[in-house]
Parts: structure tokens; C-alpha cells; sequence
């Protein structure tokens, strides 16, 4: 994940100062030393690595430290704070027009994934905002990019609006905004082609497109792998048109992020979206306080718990509760549960969520294989109704004719079988247990 | 002779086109980090802790990486007591040199830059890189700077996961005049590959491109299918690829170390495609990579334009970030 390296080293740091019962000025400054190599190797700009050591070394050996029970504990805290406020304190929304449609503007370098960004924000404000988008292809420089974007569309049942590679793209701004309102779409999200924040001539097309359609949001798109020359980019894009929110891309890789940590600090605008996957639905809004708890190693529980909000359909939940009580769960169930927890997002993200995560051996590197789980399905998948109301009746010739159906082997059958039996028999114990208390659930695949 | 001079020798004596277009590209590049060094040495009146302090924050601000910054200026230190250096003004040169030797370290020129091409034989070339690098644009480009050159050259479209990338490598074989080998979108890729070589081995051509979707270097699964299509072709022609170009961005920053270090785990990288070097983003991270890795930069892209791939020279890349250094 992101961040990962960032984060091992400033835990590496924090861990030295945690219990400390007395924090002196030598101390603060070993560790700021520590911390800001780990900001710049992490390509953190390295004049906001200046302000941020300065500003954590103040506080950290200030009044609120020395007056501490726990001072160790306390520069943790301030570190936090001081990393929460990096990356733009609150959480931002992406705004509402007072008349739709709210226009947004997307804007970036070439390969910042401009396009790939529009067509997943148009899913998020259909699926979590129930909006109603409208996509506009006004790259016309890059070849294919209008298709690209056409097959972004029709993936995603997204109407995409383009008058071909020959027009002019402030044009085709023009009359997108006209027919998004004869339409009554909620929002228009124009993407524009990939252009150095130096080369006048584009950078005058995007301030003519900014004139003409008004937008109530210009996102500018940053690859989470930019190095130093991240603040400049964004500097010089805030400049010439004035951007009111970044969306970070590819924040999946295994990138230390200092982009996003730069980029906040210096041109003002929030961080609003990140892009975690090359998947359709994997654009997730951006958390300051969140990010910094994750990259401290603290985890990200709350992410996770509304993942399993969005995704979990409540009365099914309810529905499985009773069945784990009354011990009536089947594999049918069982395969209900799985499609659900996929719904999710991989797996490895959603391990990382978890608080202490990264400290546990095996489980830091974890990677989940997807297959596995299509397997098991396909296994569930290959038994008849009855054997899956009633695993206890499949015997060896069932097995072998479920092995063969779902393209597996009797070993795997019979090791899922064996895990579904352990799940129940942990599943009665729960149920014995006061109300709710879901420990040591184990899926088979892990 | 002092280098510099012995780079502007070099310089003058290459083609002017070339010598331009580096210049051109790199302007703003240069502007930045000479004119920070420059500056830095008319302030300081001599050589001390201060001024490699900021020297070590201009590279650090120019991707270097930190790792080889600081060996870089314990260097410039230990070289700075043998000459007994008083004069910021004589650590211009210093300082040149010193980089160029970071990216030579023990390489003969023609391995630092050429490309490996078969002569009267098939040569294969598999490019891999993250998302959004430009490896299809760089495919274009040097299909049309081989073409130019009188080689007969295919395009393989291996990128059949993003949306409109089939469409996009089609658009440049059509503006260079290039067949395209391609399947339907979502199709495996090694099943692409194996298409391409045999066509390109009926058709009797010089050079077969490959392009290959995007992909994050830390996602194990995708990184081996990428063995995969690199199996194929070699089972296919042995000694094949003859190339692997690992297409880095010019804005990155050490992240590319981890993408340099895991692609060439995976698919053995023989060089370095440096790509949008034309924005204001120095590339020093190329300093790290062949400090750390020892994978030579082969071409550098400068520009949008059709002819703006460029082999790459050390010396060259040194001397146009410098270039105003000495003029002035």
C-alpha cells in the first residue's frame, strides 16, 4: 500500500519515543532528524519537510509536552496533528452546484490518469450520491482518449457526450453544459487533455474552457508517485486556473505519497478523492485524519466499517444473524456472505485497515488470492439444493462429482468442507456468547 | 582540459538538430537546476558546511534521491580537501563531473545508450512501465524513428486491459505507417505476443515493439503475467526479448527506484525510456537508478512531437542541464 515505507519509518521512530517518561530538546531533535529523512526519501517537498519539522519541534518540546503524564505519547499526538493538518485537516466534499449541473473541470500532466479519474467519479456520483452524470470527452489531442472514454461510458451505463477529434475542446465544453441542461443532469465532468503546466498555449485553452463553462470545480489529477517537482505542478496549475480540489491516482501502488503531502501544504486547495485501483469503483474519498492515522500505523478502522455499510445489505445481515443464532446457516448463506465481503474491495486493502496490522507477521504482506475465493465459490456453486442445505450427506462419489464440476480436486472440496464444519461449530459457541461478539471468525480462503 | 570544455567540444561536434532538441526540452529542467546552482555559488565566497547544505537540498529537489545525494556530496567533500578547494566558482566543474561519473561508473558509451538490434534478424523489444508512463506514445515514436532509418517495423497492442488502448497504439501505427498486431479487447496478452511473432516472423520484419498495459509494480499477479508474455516470447525466439524498456516518467519520484528494482525482478530490464523530461521535472531519480541499480537511460522523450525520442547521452544530459552555467 501507499505510504507503507513512510510509515515503517516513522513508526520505527515513534516506537523509540513512546514510553519515554521525560522528552528533552536532544531527544525531539534526534527524532526530527529521523522524521525528516524519512519525509524527504518519501519525496516530500522538501521545503514543506522544513516547515513541518519546524513546526512539530516547537510544539514537541513546548508547554503541552513538558507538563504531560506521558510525553512520549504526546509527540506522537502532535506529530499526528501536524500530519492531519498537512494533508488539509477535514474532510472535503466534492461541491453542489445551487443549480445544476454542477461542472467540474479535470485537469493534470499527461498519465496522471485524467480519464480513468473522470469515468470512476461519474460511478461514485451515480452509485454513493445517486447523481445523475454526464460524461465529456474533450481530449482531443491524445489519440483514442475520446474512446477511452466511450468505453469508460458504456461500462458504466454513463452517457458520454463528444463531438469528435476535430473540435475545438472549449467548444465542446460549451455545448456539453447546454444539452446537460436541456437533459437535467446533475453533473458534468469534462476531461481534458494531458498538458505541462508550462506549455502556454494549452494552459490558455483550459483558462478560455474555465471562462465558458464556469465550473464549480476544477480537480487537478496528480500521479501519488510525482516526486519535488509535485509542488510545482500544482503551484503553476493553482495559478493559471485556480483549482479547488485534487484528486490523487495510483495511491494503490506501493508509493510513499509525499505528493500528498506537498501539495496540500502548499497551494491551499484539499485533497477531495484518491484513487486506490484500476478497478471502476475504486475512487474513495479522501480522509487527512484518516491518512495520517493510517500512515502512523494506527489504522483506518472507520474506513472499514463503512465499506461494510456501503456494501452490506442490512435486512441480509439481519437475516444472517438469526441463522448463525439458530445454527440454520448453509453453505448457501455462506456463499451469499462471500459475495458480500468481495463487494468490499481486496481483501489485502481492507487487512491493512486494521489497526496493528502491518506489525503482525505474515499478515503485512498478506496477498490474497481472488481466485482462491472464485474457487470455493465455484465448488459451493457445483453442489446440488440438497447438499447444500445438508453438507453432512456428500460422500466421496458426491465429492469427486463436485470436484470435477467445479474444475478442483477432492482435497480442496473436502478442505472447504472441513472449514465450513469448524465454522459452525464456532458459530454455536458465539451464539452462546453474549450478544454480538463475532471473535476468531475465519473465512476458508485466508 | 578543463570538462567542461571537453563537453562543449562534444556538443558543438554533434548534429545541431539533436543538440537542439535536448537543449529545447530540457530548458526548463535547466533553468531550474543550474540556475539554483549558479546561484548558489555567487552567493557563497567559499566553500563550506552551509553551502553543501543547500547544494544538498537543490539535488534532493531535483529527485536525486537522498541516498545518492549524500554519497554525491561526501564525494564533492573528499574531492573539495584533495584540489583544496577555496572558490565555489571552481565547484562548477566539480560538481559536473561528479554526476556524469555517478552515471558512467565502470560502462563504456556504447553500452550506456545503444539499442540492442539484431542486425539481418528479428528484433524484439517488450516495453513495461506503470500506468500513465507513455509507453504506447514512446512506441510510436521510436516506430517512426526506426522506420525513418529504413528498418521495417510491427507494433504488438499487449495492452488489452485499458479502456481505448488498442484504439490508441492503432491511431500511432496509422500516423507512422505501421501494421499493428492486436486482438480483441480483455484477451490475453502472451496470447497477443505469440500472434505478433509469428507475423512479424512471416513478414520478414526488422523490429517488433510490444506494448503492455500499465501496471502498478506491487500487484504480484499482474507482474506475473508480465513473466508470462516475457516467457512467451523467448520460447518463441530464443534471445528474445532483445530488449526490455522499462518507460519511467520524468516526474517520478523514488518510487522509480521500487519500479526499476521490481520490474527488472520480473522481466530482467535492460534500459530506460526517460519520458516527459520537457516539463519543469529534472529526472535525477536516472542518477539514483544507475547508482543503485546499474540499469543504463537508452532513450529520452522530449517532447509531444513525432521525432521528439532521443537517444540518450550522459554527458549531453549533464551538459543541458548545465548548458548556462558555461555560457555564461
Amino acid at each position: 500500500m501507499a505510504f507503507e515505507g513512510l510509515s515503517e519509518r516513522l513508526q520505527q521512530v515513534m516506537n523509540r519515543i513512546r514510553g519515554k517518561g521525560k522528552v528533552t530538546e536532544a531527544d525531539v531533535k534526534e527524532m526530527m532528524r529521523e522524521v525528516r529523512l524519512a519525509l524527504l526519501e518519501a519525496d516530500v517537498n522538501f521545503k514543506v519537510v522544513k516547515d513541518f519539522i519546524k513546526r512539530v519541534s516547537e510544539r514537541a518540546v513546548g508547554q503541552e509536552v513538558m507538563k504531560s503524564l506521558t510525553p512520549g505519547q504526546q509527540v506522537i499526538k502532535i506529530v499526528k496533528e501536524e500530519l492531519t493538518a498537512l494533508m488539509g485537516g477535514e474532510q472535503s466534499q466534492i461541491a453542489v452546484a445551487k443549480r445544476p449541473p454542477t461542472v467540474v473541470m479535470m485537469v493534470g500532466l499527461q498519465g496522471a490518469g485524467k480519464t480513468t479519474t473522470t469515468g470512476k467519479l461519474a460511478n461514485l456520483l451515480r452509485k454513493r450520491h445517486n447523481r445523475k452524470p454526464l460524461l465529456v470527452a474533450a481530449d482531443v489531442y491524445r489519440p483514442a482518449a475520446i474512446k477511452q472514454l466511450e468505453t469508460l461510458g458504456k461500462q458504466l451505463n454513463v452517457p458520454v457526450f463528444s463531438l469528435g477529434e476535430h473540435a475545438n475542446p472549449v467548444e465542446i465544453a460549451k455545448q456539453a453544459l447546454e444539452r446537460a441542461k436541456e437533459e437535467h443532469y446533475d453533473y458534468v465532468l469534462i476531461d481534458t487533455a494531458g498538458r505541462l503546466h508550462i506549455d502556454e498555449a494549452l494552459m490558455d485553452e483550459l483558462k478560455e474552457m474555465k471562462e465558458a463553462v464556469k465550473p464549480d470545480e476544477i480537480f487537478l489529477v496528480v500521479d501519488a508517485m510525482t516526486g519535488q517537482d509535485a509542488v510545482n505542478v500544482a503551484q503553476s496549475f493553482h495559478e493559471q486556473l485556480g483549482i479547488t480540489g485534487v484528486i490523487l491516482t495510483k495511491l494503490d501502488g506501493d508509493t510513499r505519497g509525499g505528493a500528498a503531502l506537498s501539495i496540500r501544504a502548499v497551494t491551499g486547495a484539499p485533497i477531495k478523492f484518491a484513487g486506490m485501483g484500476e478497478k471502476l469503483d475504486a475512487l474513495e474519498p479522501f480522509h487527512p485524519e484518516r491518512m495520517a492515522s493510517r500512515i502512523l500505523g494506527m489504522g483506518d478502522v472507520l474506513t472499514l466499517i463503512e465499506k461494510a455499510q456501503a456494501a452490506v445489505d442490512e435486512e441480509k445481515a439481519k437475516e444472517l444473524e438469526q441463522k448463525m443464532r439458530t445454527a440454520t446457516f448453509t453453505l448457501d448463506d455462506f456463499l451469499d456472505q462471500l459475495g458480500q465481503v468481495r463487494k468490499l474491495g481486496p481483501l489485502d486493502e481492507l487487512i491493512k485497515m486494521l489497526p496493528g496490522a502491518n506489525k503482525i507477521k505474515g499478515l503485512a504482506n498478506i496477498q490474497v488470492d481472488e481466485k482462491q475465493i472464485a474457487r470455493v465459490e465455484a465448488i459451493i456453486r457445483s453442489m446440488t439444493k440438497e447438499e447444500k442445505m445438508h453438507p453432512e450427506i456428500i460422500n466421496g462419489s458426491r465429492k469427486r462429482r463436485i470436484a470435477k464440476g467445479s474444475g478442483t480436486t477432492v482435497q480442496e472440496v473436502n478442505r472447504l468442507l472441513k472449514q465450513f464444519d469448524d465454522m459452525k461449530k464456532m458459530m454455536k459457541m458465539m451464539t452462546n456468547m453474549p450478544k454480538g461478539k463475532k471473535k476468531g471468525f475465519r473465512f476458508p480462503f485466508m | 582540459m578543463g570538462f567542461f570544455q571537453k563537453l562543449k567540444e562534444k556538443w558543438t561536434k554533434q548534429a545541431d538538430a539533436v543538440t537542439e532538441k535536448f537543449k529545447e526540452g530540457l530548458s526548463k529542467t535547466r533553468n531550474s537546476l543550474a540556475g539554483k546552482v549558479n546561484d548558489l555559488i555567487a552567493r557563497y565566497r567559499k566553500v563550506d558546511e552551509e553551502f553543501f547544505e543547500e547544494l544538498e537540498e537543490i539535488l534532493i529537489a531535483a529527485d536525486v534521491g537522498v541516498t545518492t545525494v549524500m554519497e554525491l556530496v561526501d564525494e564533492l567533500k573528499m574531492e573539495v580537501k584533495r584540489r583544496n578547494i577555496q572558490d565555489p566558482a571552481q565547484m562548477r566543474d566539480v560538481i559536473a563531473e561528479k554526476l556524469v561519473d555517478i552515471y558512467r561508473a565502470g560502462a563504456d558509451d556504447k553500452e550506456l545508450s545503444a539499442l540492442n538490434i539484431q542486425e539481418g534478424g528479428l528484433t524484439v523489444i517488450l516495453f513495461v512501465g506503470v500506468n500513465g508512463v507513455g509507453k504506447t506514445t514512446t512506441i510510436g515514436k521510436l516506430a517512426h524513428k526506426l522506420k525513418s532509418e529504413g528498418k521495417s517495423v510491427l507494433l504488438a497492442a499487449g495492452d488489452t486491459f485499458r479502456a481505448g488502448a488498442i484504439e490508441q497504439l492503432e491511431a500511432w501505427g496509422e500516423r507512422v505507417g505501421v501494421d499493428v498486431i492486436k486482438q480483441a479487447a480483455g484477451s490475453d496478452p502472451a496470447a497477443v505476443m505469440y500472434d505478433a511473432i509469428q507475423a512479424a516472423k512471416a513478414r520478414g520484419v526488422d523490429v517488433l515493439l510490444c506494448d503492455t498495459a500499465g501496471r502498478l509494480q506491487n500487484k504480484v499477479n499482474l507482474m506475473k503475467e508480465l513473466e508470462k508474455v516475457k516467457r512467451v516470447i523467448s520460447r518463441e525466439i530464443p534471445g528474445a526479448p532483445h530488449e526490455v524498456l522499462l518507460v519511467l516518467d520524468a516526474t517520478t519520484g523514488q518510487n522509480a527506484m521500487s519500479q526499476a528494482k521490481l520490474f527488472k525482478e520480473a522481466t530482467d530490464v535492460t534500459g530506460i525510456v526517460l519520458t516527459k523530461l520537457d516539463g519543469t521535472a529534472k529526472g535525477g531519480i536516472v542518477l539514483a537508478i544507475r547508482n543503485e541499480m546499474a540499469i543504463p537511460v537508452k532513450l529520452v522523450g522530449l517532447g509531444e512531437k513525432m521525432d521528439d525520442l532521443q537517444v540518450f547521452d550522459p554527458e549531453q544530459y549533464v551538459y543541458g542541464l548545465f548548458a548556462d552555467l558555461l555560457e555564461s
